[in-house]
């Protein structure tokens, strides 16, 4: 028994070493992923393209435009004639116009409304939201300095009284909020996910493929041995991969890994399993790589987006929200995430590490089941 | 039988695949250190067949033994007794020539004393020697064919089954393999082997041929070529060979006609009464015939004249 396991595990790996798809699988997604979710990906939105006219050009209203060029979240550019402003946001050279109309001044010193106009370019609706709460938080505080000082001049005596709510931020667990922080940690669920998906599958329809499954069959090799022979490798890589990446994440990217590598590993290796099964499953119903590698998407793309890994799963549907529930991946990036920046444990991650179980059990026994079946 | 089980036995054998009769009820014994030709065409039930007796494929109906030992049943016990060499020469091209070998004298069991020796024998035998450690995927067809071999019998099977083995390879290995095949029956192991093409299945003691998933004939390559045959052949050297063909195939007396070279082959019921005959049918129709004889059928006459001879009477039943 134990001699042929070991000499389907040594020619599973030399198939990995030497096949150029298995390679890339095992060496570029981690590279890829790590260093655009690490430097690229950011939810922030900073420096965005602001084209400002200003025709009132007065002292009041320079002030305002010198206050967006102060900030971090504003690149400016002072325009001569609002009829530049389509063609700028056509060419995605500003997301946002702000006009300021002649009278501005004027109107705010007579105690009327001065209007600040917004011209946004929604198509990303997101930056576009960003953007206008950023424009909001600097016109509010333009706003309230200047009636600060009105009121100063005009009733010195009321000024210094006026009652103020000031926001103190504690952001706990990650204080810089650094996307970086967020992402890293996530990622290693992608990625093992990718990884030990792809490959379980493309490691039996290839011998379907090629029609050395049927010359294994012959042998007296146990259905157990041959199955053990096509899951314990990627078993093994997939930690690997966790492994390296965490280390990644550790000596390069600076994320913390507060938690116990215990409860990660823990996490790990039921999320693994899960994924050892839905490859197996892949397997059964696909009877070249092409076809796995189609099914296999149509798995993991999904998978990634409902599983909180990026948009949080509390914004969606209610009904798509519930359906997260049958996804491992759900569950292992609330593992990692806790993990690694809130120090979770055992005491808090069970009822994740349960479900993992739960999913892996059905998955494992549901594909080793149909994959017999599929040898006859 | 000499109180001693037959190598293979296969009772009332069906196999359906859906609505589809792959195996439609056929029975057959093949002898120790036999080699047993399974011949037919291409979709004829015979890799089917095959792979029901290797375990790979549950039987509809009916009965197969191998070794003694009910395949449906104790599939597992059969295999420590059998190769088995599909079609496609199924090895791993990724895999280094000695890999493959260590790899398949894993799967069997071989112990570690035993496998060193019998890996050296079958490198010896494939004509490896020195190319152990390329590619097997840069092998030539022969060389991996024979490879392919030697990690099927590298646990000593007495009975072997090889599924179209010499399908694409040049003529010199197709020979080599035959001497290889040879050799293992004189050493007592049964070789089971389907094959289409017919020079090969002289080389059987024992010939089952097989057409839509029924039996048409067995034998010795010799009583089929005797017995088979419904009438006489002859052998037709003419012009027009094309024209002449459709002519003879509507002509009376003429049972069959096929086309054999540069020449006509014809089954007639009487050679005697159909030489003339057809000399002067041809001659009226203006094709003239350089020569006409009798001959004895080879193979590929009885298995033209057996399979067609069948298509035609379903036809007409229908």
């Amino acid at each position: 028994m134990l001699g042929r396991l070991r000499q389907m595990l040594i020619k599973e790996f030399l198939h990995v070493i030497r096949d150029k798809r298995a390679r890339f699988f095992l060496f570029a997604p981690p590279v890829i992923q790590t260093l655009v979710f690490g430097y690229a990906a950011t939810l922030e939105i900073k420096h965005v393209p602001v084209a400002i006219v200003d025709y009132d050009n007065s002292q009041v209203s320079r002030d305002l435009v010198s206050r967006f060029q102060a900030s971090r979240y504003f690149e400016v550019r002072r325009l001569s004639d609002r009829r530049e402003i389509p063609e700028l946001i056509d060419r995605d050279e500003a997301t946002m116009a702000l006009q300021i109309n002649s009278g501005f001044a004027r109107d705010l010193g007579k105690g009327e409304t001065a209007h600040l106009q917004v011209v946004v370019d929604a198509s990303n609706s997101n930056t576009a939201l960003v953007g206008l709460g950023y424009v909001n938080q600097v016109a509010q505080g333009f706003a309230r300095e200047y009636r600060l000082k009105t009121l100063a001049r005009q009733a010195p005596a009321l000024a210094g009284g006026l009652p103020e709510i000031v926001v103190e931020r504690r952001p706990w667990y990650n204080p810089d909020m650094s996307s970086q922080w967020f992402f890293v940690p996530g990622v290693i669920g992608n990625l093992v996910l990718v990884i030990v998906v792809t490959l379980t599958a493309f490691a039996v329809v290839r011998e379907r493929e090629i029609g050395t499954l049927e010359q294994i069959m012959v042998t007296p090799i146990r259905r157990v041995e041959f199955i053990l022979g096509k899951t314990i490798p990627f078993f093994l890589i997939g930690l690997l991969d966790t492994a390296l990446i965490s280390a990644a994440g550790t000596l390069w990217f600076h994320v913390p890994l507060n938690g116990s590598f215990l409860v990660l590993g823990a996490g790990t290796v039921f999320f693994i399993l899960c994924m050892l099964g839905v490859g197996l499953f892949i397997s059964t119903v696909s009877a070249t790589q092409q076809q796995a590698m189609v099914t296999s998407f149509f798995f993991i793309m999904p998978a990634v987006i409902f599983s909180g890994f990026g948009s949080p799963i509390s914004s969606m549907p209610d009904i798509l929200q519930r359906l997260t529930y049958l996804n491992p991946l759900r569950y292992y990036e609330v593992v990692l995430r806790s993990v690694y920046l809130k120090g979770g444990g055992f005491d808090l991650l069970w009822p994740q590490m349960a479900a993992m179980a739960a999913i892996a059990l059905i998955m494992l026994t549901v594909s080793v089941l149909r994959f017999q079946k599929s040898l006859e | 039988m000499n109180g001693q089980p037959q190598a293979v036995v296969v009772q009332d054998l069906v196999k359906r695949f859906g609505d589809f009769t792959a195996v439609d009820n056929i029975s057959f014994e093949a002898s120790r250190g036999e080699i047993f030709g399974f011949l037919g065409p291409n979709g004829a039930g015979k890799s089917t067949t095959i792979r029901i007796l290797c375990g790979l494929l549950h039987p509809t109906s009916g009965k197969a033994l191998v070794a003694g030992v009910d395949v449906a049943r104790e599939p597992e016990r059969v295999r420590q007794n059998i190769g088995y060499m599909s079609q496609k020469f199924s090895l791993y091209n990724d895999l280094k020539v000695i890999e493959n070998l260590r790899f398949f004298a894993g799967m069997y069991g071989v112990n570690q004393a035993d496998a060193a020796e019998r890996i050296a024998w079958a490198v010896d035998m494939a004509g490896l020697t020195g190319r152990e450690h390329l590619l097997t995927g840069t092998l030539a067809a022969g060389w991996k064919q024979r490879l392919a071999l030697g990690c099927a019998v590298l646990h000593r099977p007495p009975i072997v089954f090889l599924d179209e083995p010499t399908s694409g390879v040049d003529p010199i290995s197709r020979r080599l393999f035959w001497e290889l095949i040879h050799r293992m029956a004189d050493e007592g192991v049964t070789v089971f082997v389907t094959t289409h093409y017919m020079d090969e299945a002289e080389y059987c003691n024992r010939l089952v041929l097989i057409d839509r998933g029924r039996i048409v004939a067995s034998g010795s390559p010799l009583e089929l070529k005797l017995k088979s045959m419904e009438g006489d052949l002859l052998l037709v050297e003419c012009d027009q060979v094309g024209k002449a063909l459709e002519l003879l195939q509507e002509a009376p007396g003429v049972t069959d006609a096929a086309i054999f070279g540069h020449a006509l082959h014809l089954v007639v019921p009487d050679a005697e009464r159909a030489i003339p005959e057809v000399k002067s049918y041809l001659g009226e129709r203006r094709i003239a015939v350089s020569r006409i004889e009798r001959i004895r059928p080879t193979l590929e006459d009885v298995f033209v004249s057996l399979t067609s001879l069948k298509g035609r009477r379903e036809k007409e039943q229908a």
